[in-house]
C-alpha cells in the first residue's frame, strides 16, 4: 500500500512528462528547457497557495478566502508602493505576510474559537475581503508606472538560471515539506485531519492546529500577493478571481483527500505542475484558451475518482492470513 | 462514602501511600449521572482490577483520568498533591497513560507513527526524529513479540495487530500510571501471556496499573486490587485475592445473576433461516448455520472476530462474496438493507447512536422511519398514523420518556435501546438480528431488555444475538457460535456450552 | 432526562411536549424574520423611493431566480451534500438556448432545451456523487469548471442574442399588476418544496439522511436514490433559473451568473440550514431571500456599489450564523 500511494506522485510524474513530450512533438520547442523553466515560474504562484491550501484540507477544513485575500493583499501592497515609493521592500514583503496572516488568524479564530464550519467562514470572507479591495481602493487600479522598479522587477531578476520567484516557490516547497513532516505542528495537522477522537486522546489541540493552519494559508496568499502584483505589474479588484479553486483542484489531482489528513507536498506541487503544463500547451498548440476551464473540470473530476478508488475502505481486515499477506504485499 | 450500602473492606489495603488517588468524583453529563461521588487508588507496584458491568462508569473514569472529560465534582491527588487535568496532554504530562478500549488510532500513518504521535523524540534541532521512532518502536513491539514494520500505514493492519499497536503506544511514554481498558477482548492466549509479563515487569518498575477487563481469570491472575462499580457508584473495594468470584459478581450485579437472564423457555419450531458458506473478501469466511422458529442463536467472539460483519452481511449493508441464503425455504438474495427488511430480517445495531438512530429527531420519527410506507398515505406523511404506530410500541416495550416527539438523543442508553427493537418490531420481521443488545445499558434496563427478548422468542421470532457478555450468551442462547477470526469456531447446544468451552474456542487456545 | 421523572408503571406518554411559546419565538425562522423587519424599515426611512410598488417589484427580481435554486439547494444541503456546480449549469444551459435560439428554435423548444440542460448536468452530479460515491464538494468543484468550461468553449468572448420575442416574457413578464411572472413563480417553488420536504416521505428521509447517513442506510432508506434524485432536483432548478435570467437578459454571455454558487448557498445557510445537514426549513430560505434581495436593492437605491453589498452578505452570513453559537455559549457559562 506504502508502494502505491508513493506510486501515485511517481504516475503523476509520469503523466506531467508524457505531457510534455506529447506536447513537444505537436509544438517545436516546448520540451526545450527555456520553455520548460518558463512553465515552472508560471506556476510557482498557484504551488505556493496549492501548498497552503493543502495544509488547510489536511486539517479537515478548506480555504475559499485565498485568492480574495490575495486580492486585498495586493492592492494593499501595491498602494503603499505607490504612495511611499523610499519604502524598502523587504517591508512590503513583511507587510504582504503580516496581513495576509491577520486576514487568515480571522478565519482561523472563527473555525477554532467559535467552531463554524471552515466552508461558510471562508465563504464569507470570500466576500468580505473581495469587498474591502474595492474599498479600499475606490475600485481604481494601481498600474506598472505607478510601482517602483525595484517592486517589479525582484520577482523576474534571474538567479542561477531562474527568476527569483522560482527561487520562492522552491524555498516554500523545502520549507512546507520540512514543516510536513519534521515538525509537530505538521504531524499534528495529519493527525487531526486524519483521525480527530484520536488526535484529542493523543493529547492534540485540532482548534489550535487548524487556527495555525489557517494561519499560515493566509501568510502564504500574503507572500504570493506581492509576487501576483509585480508579475503581471498591476493591482485591480478581480485578481486572481476565482483562483481559490485551482488551489484545491492542485491538491485533489495531486492526491490530497479533501475529508482530511492524507497528502504530501509533492502531490501538492505535481497537482499544480499539472495544470501549469496544461494552461501552458494549449495556445501553443492551437487549442483556444478557453477550453482550459473545462479541461481542468474534466482533470478534477477524474483526480477525485482515482482519489476515491486509492482510499476505498478496505473493511477492518479480520481474516489474520489476508491481513499479513497484504501487509507484506 | 459512607452513602453506598454494600461496601465491603476485606482487609487493610498495602502499607504504601497511593500514588494517585481519585476523591469523590462526579461526572455529570446533561440528562445522565455518568459518575457518582466515586473515590479510587492506585498504589504503585500494583494492579488494581476496575469492576463492572458495561454502563457502570469504568470508561468515564478512564477519559477524566486520561484528561477527554473534566470532572464535574471531586478531586484527583498525585503523590498527596491536588492536580487537574484540563487536557490530554495535560494527563500524558502528569504521567498518566492509557490504552483505550476502542483503539483510537490513525489509519493514515504508520505504525511508529502512531505510537509516538503527541510525544515524539527530536533531534537536536527540535524536529521529529524519525530514525529514533522507529527503532523505539521496533523495539516496543518486539516486547511484545511482534514483528510489526513500524514504517507500514495501520490501515494495513488486523485488528489484533492494531490493538498490540495500541498497547506500544501506552508503553512508549516514561508514565509512572498505566491505564488498560479492556486490552485483551481482541487478543489470543499467547498474546496475552506477551502482556501479561510486560504488566510484571511494569510492576517490578514500581508503576500503578488500572486494568479493565471483563474476564476474571485474567483479573485474579495479574490483579492485587479490585473495585467494583455500579451504576456510576463505587460500590466496594479490596484485596482481589481474599475475595471470592461469586461476592465480587454479587456486587457488580447487585443481585442474583438468574434474575438478570430471565429465559423463557420457548416453543422451538422448524427452521426459519438457512446460512451456507457465507464468505467476505476480507472478514469472514465459509459460514453456516441454521437457525429455529422461535430459537435465541447466540454468536459469541472476541472484539474483531467478525460476528457484526457477519451480520450486517446478513441484512445487506455489506455484500458476501460466496454463500446461499434461504429463508423459509425460499433462496433469497440480499442486495440491500431494504431487500432484507423486506424478507423480514432486521438488525438492531452494536452502535446504537452511529447505526441506529437519527439522535436529534423525534422519538416517533426514528420509530416509523422503516415502516414509512405502511403510515403514509400516497408519499405523504400521515402524523397522526406515526404517533399511533410509535405510541402502540413504545407501549408494548415500556418505554420512558417524555413525549413521543422529544429528540431519541435525550433518552437513556436503555430506552434509545427500546426505540430502535420498536422501529424494527413495527416492520412485523421474522429473524431479529440484536448486535451486544444491552452493550451501555444500565442493569435496570438490562433486565427489560432481556426479558424482551425472551418473550419475542416465545411469540415465535427467530433471534440472532451477538455478544461479548458471557453471562449474557450462556443465560439467554439456545444454541451457541462461536467466531474466531473470521472463521467459525463452535456451535453448541445450551446444554453442552460452558464458559470454558465458549473461550476455548473464541480465543483458540486450550 | 425525560426517563428519570416517569416512574408510574402505566404511564401514557403524550404526543407532544406543549411547545412554549418562547421556543417559537426564539426560533431561528421569527429572528431572522425580524431582521428583515428591521431591514425594511431601515429601508424607508434612508430612502423616499424603497415605498413604492413598482421599485419594490423590480427589487424581487434581485433574488427569486437565485432563491428558486436555493430550495433545491436547502434539501441537498440537508442531506449533507452540496452543489457548486448551480451557476455554471446556468451557463452551459443559458449556452445551450442562445445556439439553439441561432438556429431557429422556438420559445417552447428553448425552454426545453433550457431546463432538459439542467436536468442533464443534475444527472451527471447525482451519478458522480451517489453512484461512484465521491465527495460532492469537490466533484461539483471539478463539473463546475466544465460546464462553464463548455459554454466557454462554445462562445470564447462572444455573446447569444436575438432571442425570440415571447421568450423574453420568462424574464420580464407580469402576471397582473407589479407581480412578475419570476415572482410568481418563486412563491410556487417555495410552495413545492416546501411541501415536499416537510409533508412527504421523501423529506423525511431527506432528514434522517443529513442526520445519521449510517442510521438512514441502517433503516433501509435508498440513500444513494434519495441524493441522486436531490441532484437532479437541483440542476432542474438550475436550469428553470437559467430560462428566467437568459430571458430578463436577453443575451447569453459565458460568465453569465458568475459566482451564484456562493450566493444560493449563503441564502440557504442564512435561512437557517445547518450546513452540517440535518435541519432546516423552507420558511427560513424563503425569508433569507427577502432579506438578502432588500439588503442588495436599499444599499442599490443608496448608490452602493454590488461589491460593496457583497461585504454585507458576507458579514450577514458570519454574524448569523456566530450569534447563535455565542448566546449558546453565554447561556451555558451563566448556568454553570
Amino acid at each position: 500500500m506504502t508502494k502505491l500511494l508513493k506510486s501515485r506522485e511517481l504516475l503523476l510524474s509520469g503523466i506531467i512528462v508524457l505531457m510534455i513530450a506529447g506536447f513537444a512533438t505537436r509544438a517545436q520547442g516546448f520540451a526545450e528547457p527555456g520553455n520548460l523553466v518558463n512553465i515552472f515560474n508560471d506556476t510557482s504562484i498557484l504551488i505556493i497557495l496549492a501548498l497552503a491550501q493543502m495544509t488547510v484540507i489536511l486539517t479537515k477544513s478548506i480555504d475559499l478566502s485565498v485568492a480574495a485575500n490575495l486580492a486585498f493583499t495586493g492592492m494593499a501592497v501595491a498602494m503603499t508602493n505607490a504612495a511611499f515609493p523610499d519604502l524598502p521592500l523587504v517591508l512590503l514583503i513583511v507587510m504582504a505576510l503580516g496581513i495576509g496572516a491577520f486576514l487568515g488568524s480571522i478565519n482561523g479564530f472563527l473555525v477554532w474559537i467559535l467552531q463554524i464550519p471552515p466552508i461558510v467562514v471562508t465563504l464569507g470572507t470570500l466576500t468580505i475581503y473581495r469587498g474591502m479591495a474595492f474599498v479600499l481602493s475606490g475600485g481604481a487600479w494601481v498600474n506598472a508606472h505607478q510601482m517602483t522598479p525595484t517592486f517589479l522587477n525582484v520577482p523576474r531578476t534571474p538567479f542561477l538560471g531562474l527568476p527569483i520567484l522560482s527561487w520562492v516557490a522552491i524555498a516554500v516547497v523545502l520549507g512546507m515539506g520540512f514543516l510536513l513532516t519534521r515538525t509537530p505542528f505538521g504531524r499534528s495537522a495529519y493527525a487531526s485531519g486524519g483521525n480527530p477522537v484520536a488526535a484529542v486522546y493523543a493529547g492534540i489541540d485540532i482548534g489550535r492546529t487548524r487556527f495555525f493552519a489557517f494561519v499560515l494559508s493566509g501568510a502564504m496568499a500574503g507572500l504570493c500577493s506581492y509576487l501576483w502584483v509585480s508579475r503581471y505589474a498591476v493591482a485591480y479588484v478581480d485578481i486572481a478571481n476565482g483562483f481559490e479553486l485551482d488551489s484545491v483542484a492542485a491538491c485533489v489531482i495531486g492526491g490530497i483527500s479533501i475529508a482530511g489528513g492524507i497528502g504530501s507536498v509533492a502531490g501538492a506541487v505535481l497537482g499544480s505542475l499539472f495544470l501549469g503544463v496544461i494552461k501552458n500547451a494549449l495556445p501553443v498548440i492551437g487549442i483556444s484558451p478557453f477550453a482550459q476551464m473545462a479541461i481542468s473540470g474534466v482533470v478534477i473530476i477524474l483526480a477525485v475518482v482515482f482519489n476515491a478508488r486509492a482510499e476505498a475502505k478496505k473493511g477492518r481486515i479480520i481474516l489474520r492470513n489476508r491481513a499479513t499477506h497484504e501487509a507484506t504485499a | 462514602m459512607n452513602a453506598v450500602a454494600p461496601m465491603i473492606m476485606t482487609t487493610p489495603l498495602a502499607a504504601e501511600t497511593p500514588i494517585l488517588e481519585m476523591r469523590g468524583i462526579s461526572q455529570i453529563f446533561p440528562g445522565v449521572k455518568a459518575l457518582d461521588q466515586v473515590s479510587i487508588s492506585l498504589y504503585p507496584g500494583e494492579v488494581t482490577a476496575l469492576i463492572g458491568e458495561n454502563g457502570a462508569g469504568k470508561s468515564t473514569l478512564v477519559k477524566i483520568l486520561t484528561g477527554i472529560y473534566r470532572p464535574t465534582e471531586g478531586e484527583i491527588l498525585l503523590d498527596g498533591q491536588p492536580v487537574q487535568f484540563p487536557s490530554a496532554q495535560a494527563a500524558i504530562d502528569a504521567g498518566v497513560t492509557a490504552i483505550h478500549q476502542e483503539t483510537v488510532l490513525f489509519d493514515e500513518l504508520t505504525v511508529g507513527e502512531n505510537i509516538f504521535l503527541g510525544h515524539a523524540p527530536r533531534t537536536r534541532f527540535r524536529t521529529i526524529d524519525w530514525r529514533t521512532i522507529n527503532a523505539r518502536s521496533r523495539e516496543l513491539l518486539q516486547q511484545l513479540e511482534s514483528d510489526i514494520d513500524p514504517t507500514i500505514r495501520l490501515k494495513d493492519l488486523s485488528i489484533a495487530q492494531r490493538h498490540l499497536v495500541a498497547i506500544a503506544r501506552a508503553l512508549s511514554v516514561e508514565a509512572r500510571i498505566v491505564i488498560m481498558d479492556e486490552p485483551t477482548a481482541a487478543l489470543s492466549r499467547k498474546e496475552i501471556d506477551d502482556l501479561f509479563r510486560i504488566v510484571q515487569g511494569l510492576k517490578r518498575q514500581g508503576k500503578a496499573i488500572l486494568f479493565i477487563s471483563h474476564k476474571f481469570d485474567e483479573l485474579y491472575e495479574i490483579a492485587e486490587n479490585f473495585a467494583v462499580f455500579r451504576d456510576g457508584k463505587a460500590v466496594g473495594h479490596g484485596r482481589l485475592k481474599e475475595t471470592p468470584q461469586g461476592e465480587i459478581v454479587r456486587l457488580m450485579v447487585g443481585r442474583d445473576v438468574h434474575d438478570v437472564f430471565p429465559k423463557v423457555e420457548a416453543q422451538i419450531g422448524p427452521a426459519v433461516l438457512s446460512v451456507q458458506g457465507y464468505s467476505h473478501p476480507t472478514e469472514f469466511r465459509d459460514i453456516s448455520f441454521e437457525l429455529k422458529r422461535g430459537e435465541i442463536l447466540g454468536v459469541y467472539g472476541l472484539i474483531g472476530a467478525g460476528r457484526s460483519e457477519l451480520c450486517q452481511s446478513l441484512f445487506g449493508i455489506t455484500r458476501p462474496s460466496a454463500g446461499r441464503l434461504t429463508l423459509e425455504g425460499q433462496s433469497v438474495e440480499i442486495r440491500t438493507a431494504q431487500d432484507a427488511i423486506a424478507a423480514g430480517i432486521v438488525y438492531v445495531p452494536e452502535e446504537r447512536g452511529r447505526h441506529g438512530l437519527a439522535l436529534p429527531m423525534p422519538i416517533y420519527q426514528n420509530m416509523t422511519l422503516p415502516s414509512l410506507a405502511k403510515t403514509s398515505r400516497s408519499g405523504f406523511l400521515k402524523a397522526a398514523n406515526e404517533l399511533k404506530l410509535a405510541r402502540q410500541y413504545a407501549e408494548r416495550l415500556d418505554l420512558r420518556a417524555a413525549a413521543l416527539s422529544v429528540p431519541v438523543g435525550t433518552l437513556s442508553g436503555g430506552n434509545q435501546q427500546k426505540v430502535v427493537i420498536g422501529k424494527w418490531l413495527a416492520t412485523q420481521p421474522k429473524v431479529i438480528i440484536l448486535d451486544e443488545p444491552t452493550k451501555g445499558i444500565d442493569i435496570g434496563s438490562k433486565a427489560a431488555v432481556h426479558g424482551f427478548i425472551s418473550e419475542l422468542a416465545s411469540q415465535g421470532l427467530s433471534i440472532i444475538m451477538v455478544s461479548s457478555e458471557l453471562p449474557e450468551v450462556l443465560g439467554m442462547s439456545d444454541r451457541i457460535m462461536v467466531m474466531r477470526e473470521g472463521l467459525m469456531a463452535g456451535l453448541y447446544d445450551r446444554s453442552e456450552a460452558t464458559a470454558e468451552t465458549l473461550v476455548r474456542a473464541a480465543t483458540g487456545n486450550a | 432526562m425525560s426517563d428519570v421523572n416517569a416512574n408510574a408503571t402505566r404511564r401514557v406518554i403524550p404526543d407532544r411536549l406543549g411547545t412554549p411559546v418562547t421556543r417559537i419565538l426564539a426560533s431561528w425562522e421569527v429572528l431572522l424574520f425580524g431582521v428583515a423587519v428591521l431591514i425594511f424599515i431601515a429601508n424607508s426611512l434612508a430612502s423616499p423611493y424603497f415605498l413604492d410598488a413598482y421599485n419594490l417589484s423590480d427589487a424581487t427580481f434581485n433574488f427569486t431566480e437565485k432563491a428558486m435554486i436555493a430550495f433545491a439547494m436547502a434539501l441537498l444541503i440537508i442531506a449533507g451534500e452540496i452543489d457548486l456546480s448551480v451557476a455554471a449549469i446556468i451557463a452551459l444551459a443559458s449556452t445551450a438556448m442562445g445556439a439553439a435560439a441561432q438556429a431557429g428554435v422556438g420559445t417552447a423548444g428553448l425552454v426545453a432545451i433550457g431546463i432538459g440542460v439542467g436536468v442533464l448536468c443534475g444527472a451527471f452530479n447525482g451519478t458522480l456523487v451517489s453512484v461512484l460515491k465521491l465527495p460532492s464538494i469537490v466533484v461539483t468543484i471539478g463539473t463546475m469548471s466544465l460546464f462553464r468550461g463548455i459554454s466557454y468553449i462554445v462562445l470564447g468572448d462572444k455573446a447569444y442574442g436575438g432571442y425570440p420575442e415571447s421568450f423574453a416574457y420568462f424574464g420580464q413578464g407580469y402576471l397582473f399588476w407589479v407581480f412578475s411572472f419570476e415572482f410568481g413563480l418563486f412563491l410556487l417553488c417555495a410552495a413545492v418544496f416546501a411541501v415536499l420536504l416537510h409533508a412527504t416521505n421523501f423529506g423525511r428521509q431527506v432528514y434522517v439522511i443529513g442526520n445519521n447517513d449510517f442510521a438512514a442506510r441502517f433503516s433501509g432508506v435508498p440513500v444513494e436514490r434519495v441524493k441522486f434524485i436531490l441532484f437532479l432536483l437541483t440542476g432542474l432548478m438550475s436550469g428553470i433559473a437559467s430560462v428566467c435570467l437568459t430571458s430578463r437578459l436577453g443575451s447569453t454571455r459565458p460568465s453569465i451568473a458568475q459566482g451564484w454558487e456562493l450566493e444560493v448557498v449563503t441564502m440557504v445557510v442564512l435561512g437557517g440550514v445547518s450546513i452540517l445537514g440535518g435541519a432546516g426549513t423552507i420558511a427560513g430560505v424563503v425569508i433569507a431571500a427577502f432579506v438578502m434581495g432588500l439588503v442588495t436593492f436599499g444599499l442599490g437605491l443608496l448608490n452602493v456599489p454590488g461589491i460593496v453589498m457583497s461585504i454585507f452578505v458576507g458579514l450577514l452570513l458570519i454574524i448569523t450564523i456566530a450569534l447563535p453559537i455565542l448566546a449558546r455559549r453565554i447561556k451555558q457559562a451563566s448556568r454553570s
